[in-house]
């Protein structure tokens, strides 16, 4: 398993490449990036994400375990970043591999949603105007949970 | 003596990102109404609890969890990973 919470930018294409390389025995690898979404006015500036030091990584790990438990997965990989990035960055990624591509995308899924609502992480929206507004968390993101 | 941390808007509302405090208080409830108490940026940012989250030693736990051996209490928004 490897867990990175992060200032610095990834190497997509590196992180992948890597990861493939020193999985064994998987037949199947799903990468999933999240990027910062331009706000739908095209008045955002950044997106400052903020993280509770100690937890996080804590926090992350445990929800790979799982993941790595339920889907028999070869491996899993979680990177997050924090600090202010600006839109079209890559925020996080994931990466699960397994024998099957059921279990790997399932897997990746389930990281994805655990990742929105169990990691202690807050985004703000810093807009160019000099205003800033938490993002609110979305009751479907809770209600995500449900289906594991 | 235990530190109390707060993150995101509860952060901003109460003024600072963490405190240590010498508290009797039995449960997490016990806690948030005695910093409630003390001044209104505590009630403003308590005012609605079912806005709030709670990790107690960094794991996620509930208001009506007891305090006791607990040396790290921390109050946040719901988590937006991802």
């Amino acid at each position: 398993m490897q867990v990175r919470v992060q200032t610095e930018e990834f190497d997509l294409g590196q992180v992948c490449a890597d990861f493939s390389a020193r999985v064994t025995g998987a037949g199947a690898v799903v990468t999933f990036t999240g990027i910062v979404r331009e706000a739908e006015a095209g008045d955002m500036l950044a997106m400052e994400i903020e993280q509770y030091p100690g937890m996080t990584q804590k926090a992350l790990e445990k929800i790979a375990q799982d993941a790595i438990e339920r889907w028999s997965l070869a491996d899993a990989l979680v990177i997050h970043r924090h600090g202010r990035l600006a839109p079209g960055a890559q925020i996080m990624m994931v990466a699960t591999a397994a024998r099957h591509r059921k279990d790997a995308f399932e897997a990746a899924e389930y990281l994805m949603d655990f990742l929105k609502s169990r990691a202690p992480f807050w985004k703000k929206e810093i807009l160019k105007d000099g205003r800033a507004d938490w993002v609110a968390a979305k009751d479907s993101d809770e209600d995500a949970l449900t289906r594991w | 003596m235990m530190d109390v941390l707060y993150f995101a808007w509860v952060r901003e509302r109460i003024g600072l990102p963490r405190e240590q405090i010498e508290t009797s208080a039995a449960t997490v409830h016990d806690l948030v109404a005695e910093l409630s108490a003390r001044d209104a940026r505590y009630a403003l940012a308590f005012s609605d609890l079912s806005a709030l989250r709670v990790a107690l030693d960094q794991e996620l736990s509930e208001f009506d969890a007891p305090l006791d051996g607990v040396r790290e209490v921390a109050f946040f928004p719901p988590m937006t990973g991802g």
